[in-house]
C-alpha cells in the first residue's frame, strides 16, 4: 500500500489544526455560517437533517486493519457507534458533533487518512476496482494509476474550483468492476494492437439529473501521458464549463454541449501544448509508485486445502457462502473474500464499530492487513488462503457479514435517503430493507440469479438506480413518497441506463412491483438467461404488464 | 415557503454544535422539544419570529425557517414527512 511521507503527514495534521481553529471560531460566532460552510465542506463536514456528517476518503477503497480499527474508534467516541460505507468507496458517520469533528480528524490523520476533498467542486477521492491487484484478469494494477492522480489532484491550485465536483474512476482490467462509464472520467486500462498497456479514457460520463453513459476521447492512451491528458481534460472544463447553472455545470453537459468531436479536438490541442512539460510520466516516477503495490509475498499454498474441502462437502451453507461471496484470486490457493454489508433487515453499507474491528482482525490474521471497499458498498479481504476459508466464514457469520448474496436481488446499493439526508425527496433504506425482508429465501435469492437493484433518495442518485437492473427512485408526490421504477440499468462495460417501467408507485406498492417484476423475469427467462439478457431480449412490455397488473 | 401555510406555523433549525434539530420556544429558547416549540398564528409574527432567530444563527443555531405544524390532542405534529423524519429520527 502507499505510505504517507513525512510532508504528506505534517500536511494533514497541519489541516486539523487549521480546521480546529476554524471551527473553534465558528462556534465562538467569530466566523458566521456563510463564511464557514465552504471551510467545514473542505474538510468534509456536512450537515444533514439530524447532525453534523463526516465524509471520510479511503483512496481507491483501500485500506489497511490499521485503518479500519480507526474507523470503528470513531464511531464508537464521535457517532452513535457505526458508520456507512458509500458507492464512492467512502466511509461517512452520520452523527458527529462539530465541536468533536476536528478530533475525529485528528484520529484519522494519525493513521494517515483524511476528509479532505469529499466535498466541493475539486477532483474527488478516486476510485478503482475492489479487487485491484488480486483479480485474475488485471492487465495492472488500477491503484498504481489511482494514487499518481490521487497526488496530481491533492490541492491541485488550478482545479480546486471547477465549475462542480470531478470524479475519476480507474479500472486495470477489461472487466470494468469501477462504473468507469458514469464517471466525469473513467480509466479503462487496455491493450493497443502493439501489446502495450495504455488508456480507454472515457469522459462526460455521470448519473444525477442527467444521466449520460461516457463518451471514449481517446481509445488508447501511453502510460507516459496519462496526466498530461487529464490536465489537459480538466482545463478545456475549467474554461468552458458552465457555471451559470448548477445542473449544466458536470462536465458531460460540456461533452454533450460541445459534442463528443470539439470536446476531443479541445482537449488534444491542449494536450499536444502540454504533452512533454512537467506532467510526462518518467519510468522510474511509474516504478517508484508501482513499488509501493508490489504483489505481497504470498506464503505458498499447498494443492489441497483440507479444512475447505471438507467444510465444502458436509455444510452447504459454507458451500454457497464460497460459491457467492468467494471470488477467483490471481495467485494459486488464495481467494478474494467478500463480506456482505447487506443482511436480511439491514441498512445496505453500514457496519457497527464492533463489526469492522471484526474486520480489522481477520484482516491482520488471514489476508496480510489489507482490506477493500467495494463500489457496491460491501468489504473485501483480498488476501486470504483457500485453507483459512472456514475460518473466515465463520467470524463473518459471528458479526453478521456472511449473507451469501452478493451480486443477487437482495444485495442492494441504497443511498443514506430521507432518513439522514437534507436533499433527500423519500426514503432509500427502507425500502431496501422490506425488500430483502421479502426475498429472504435465499433459495429463491439464488434460483433469481444475478440482479441488482439500486435505490437513490432523490434525483442526485448517489445510489446509482439508473445503472440498477433494477433501478428505485424515490420522489415526492404532494408529499407523498413515490418511487419510480426503471429496468435495464447496467454498470458493466455493457452499460446502459435503465427504461421508466411506467408511472412511480407508492411506497406501499414499491417491493409489490420489484416482487412483479422479479416473478416476470422468473417466468419468461429462457433456460441460462439472467435478469439482464431477458430484459434485453423481451424489453419492457412483459414486465410492465405484470409490474402493474391489478392484485 | 411559496405556499401560504395554513396552520400555525414555528421556527426550526439544527443547533450548532451538534447538528441536533431544534425548534423555537417561548422565551427564546432553543428547545428539541417540538411539544415546547412556539406556535405562531399570525404570517407577519411568524416572519418577524424567523428574523429574530436568524439573529441566533450567529452563535446557536445553523439555517433557520419556518415549517407548518398541526395542532392536535396529542399534542404538536409537523405536517411534512421530512420534518416528522427530523422530530423524530431516522425510522431505520
Ligand atoms: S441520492 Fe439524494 S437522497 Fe440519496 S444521498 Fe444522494 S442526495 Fe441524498
Amino acid at each position: 500500500m502507499y505510505a504517507y511521507d513525512r510532508h504528506d503527514r505534517m500536511f494533514v495534521h497541519a489541516r486539523v489544526e487549521q480546521f480546529r481553529d476554524q471551527a473553534a471560531r465558528r462556534l465562538k460566532g467569530e466566523l458566521s455560517e456563510d463564511e464557514f460552510k465552504p471551510l467545514r465542506l473542505q474538510n468534509g463536514l456536512y450537515l444533514q437533517l439530524h447532525a453534523y456528517m463526516l465524509r471520510v476518503a479511503i483512496p481507491y477503497g483501500t485500506l489497511d486493519a490499521r485503518q479500519m480499527r480507526q474507523l470503528a474508534l470513531i464511531a464508537r467516541r464521535h457517532d452513535r457507534g457505526f458508520g456507512h460505507f458509500t458507492t464512492r468507496q467512502n466511509i461517512q458517520f452520520n452523527w458527529i458533533k462539530l465541536e468533536e469533528a476536528a478530533d475525529a480528524l485528528h484520529l484519522l490523520a494519525e493513521v494517515d487518512m483524511h476528509a479532505i476533498q469529499t466535498s466541493g467542486n475539486c477532483i474527488r477521492n478516486v476510485t478503482a476496482d475492489a479487487w485491484a491487484g488480486v483479480a485474475p484478469d488485471e492487465i495492472e494494477d488500477p491503484r498504481i494509476w489511482s494514487e499518481i492522480i490521487r497526488q496530481w489532484s491533492t490541492n491541485h491550485p488550478e482545479f480546486s474550483f471547477l465549475p462542480r465536483k470531478f470524479k475519476i474512476a480507474v479500472t486495470g482490467s477489461p472487466a470494468d468492476r469501477a462504473a468507469v462509464k458514469v464517471h466525469d472520467i473513467g480509466l479503462r486500462m487496455h491493450r493497443n494492437a502493439a501489446g502495450e498497456t495504455g488508456f480507454e479514457v472515457i469522459v462526460g460520463g455521470g448519473l444525477g439529473r442527467t444521466p449520460i453513459i461516457g463518451t471514449t476521447l481517446k481509445d488508447w492512451l501511453p502510460k507516459r501521458d496519462l496526466l498530461s491528458y487529464l490536465e489537459a481534460t480538466l482545463r478545456v472544463y475549467n474554461r468552458y464549463g458552465r457555471r451559470d447553472n448548477i445542473y449544466k455545470a458536470r462536465i458531460k453537459i460540456l461533452v454533450h454541449e460541445l459534442g463528443p468531436e470539439k470536446m476531443r479536438d479541445e482537449v488534444e490541442v491542449e494536450f499536444q501544448t502540454i504533452r512533454d512539460g512537467a506532467l510526462a510520466l518518467p519510468a522510474e516516477t511509474i516504478a517508484e509508485i508501482a513499488a509501493h503495490f508490489a504483489p505481497p509475498r504470498y506464503a505458498k499454498q499447498p494443492g489441497f486445502a483440507p479444512a475447505h474441502e471438507t467444510l465444502r462437502r458436509t455444510s452447504p451453507g459454507y458451500r454457497r457462502w464460497v460459491e457467492t461471496n468467494v471470488v477467483p484470486h490471481r495467485e494459486p490457493g488464495y481467494a478474494i473474500v467478500h463480506f456482505s454489508l447487506k443482511p436480511e433487515g439491514g441498512v445496505p453499507g453500514d457496519a457497527t464499530a464492533e463489526q469492522m474491528e471484526a474486520v480489522a482482525d481477520l484482516a491482520e490474521k488471514h489476508s496480510l492487513g489489507e482490506i477493500r471497499v467495494t463500489h457496491t458498498q460491501n468489504l473485501v479481504l483480498p488476501h486470504v488462503a483457500v485453507e483459512d476459508l472456514p475460518a473466515v466464514w465463520r467470524a463473518a457469520e459471528a458479526v453478521g457479514f456472511a449473507t451469501p448474496n452478493l451480486d443477487l436481488v437482495t444485495d442492494i446499493i441504497a443511498c443514506p435517503g430521507l432518513d439522514y439526508c437534507s436533499l433527500a425527496n423519500a426514503r432509500s433504506i427502507p425500502v431496501a430493507q422490506r425488500i430483502t425482508r421479502r426475498f429472504a429465501d435465499l433459495g429463491r435469492v439464488h434460483e433469481i440469479g444475478p440482479l441488482s437493484i439500486k435505490i437513490s433518495g432523490c434525483i442526485n442518485a448517489c445510489g446509482h438506480h439508473h445503472i440498477g437492473a433494477i433501478g428505485i427512485l424515490g420522489v415526492d408526490k404532494q408529499g407523498e413518497e413515490f418511487y419510480q421504477i426503471t429496468l435495464g440499468g447496467n454498470a458493466g462495460p455493457e452499460a446502459r441506463l435503465g427504461d421508466l417501467l411506467g408511472p412511480a408507485v407508492s411506497a406501499d406498492r414499491v417491493v409489490d412491483t420489484v416482487e412483479a417484476v422479479v416473478e416476470a423475469y422468473l417466468a419468461i427467462r429462457a433456460p441460462g438467461e439472467d435478469f439482464l439478457a431477458t430484459y434485453a431480449r423481451l424489453g419492457l412490455a412483459p414486465f410492465k404488464e405484470r409490474a402493474y397488473a391489478p392484485r | 415557503m411559496s405556499r401560504k401555510p395554513k396552520g400555525p406555523q414555528a421556527v426550526t433549525a439544527n443547533r450548532l454544535g451538534d447538528g441536533a434539530v431544534v425548534y423555537l420556544a417561548e422565551t427564546g429558547r432553543w428547545s428539541t422539544r417540538l411539544e415546547e416549540a412556539r406556535l405562531l398564528l399570525d404570517a407577519a409574527q411568524a416572519d418577524a419570529m424567523l428574523d429574530e432567530a436568524g439573529r441566533d444563527a450567529a452563535t446557536r443555531v445553523v439555517g433557520p425557517y419556518l415549517i407548518e405544524v398541526e395542532t392536535g390532542d396529542a399534542g404538536p405534529r409537523v405536517a411534512s414527512l421530512r420534518e416528522r423524519i427530523r422530530a423524530t429520527g431516522p425510522t431505520i
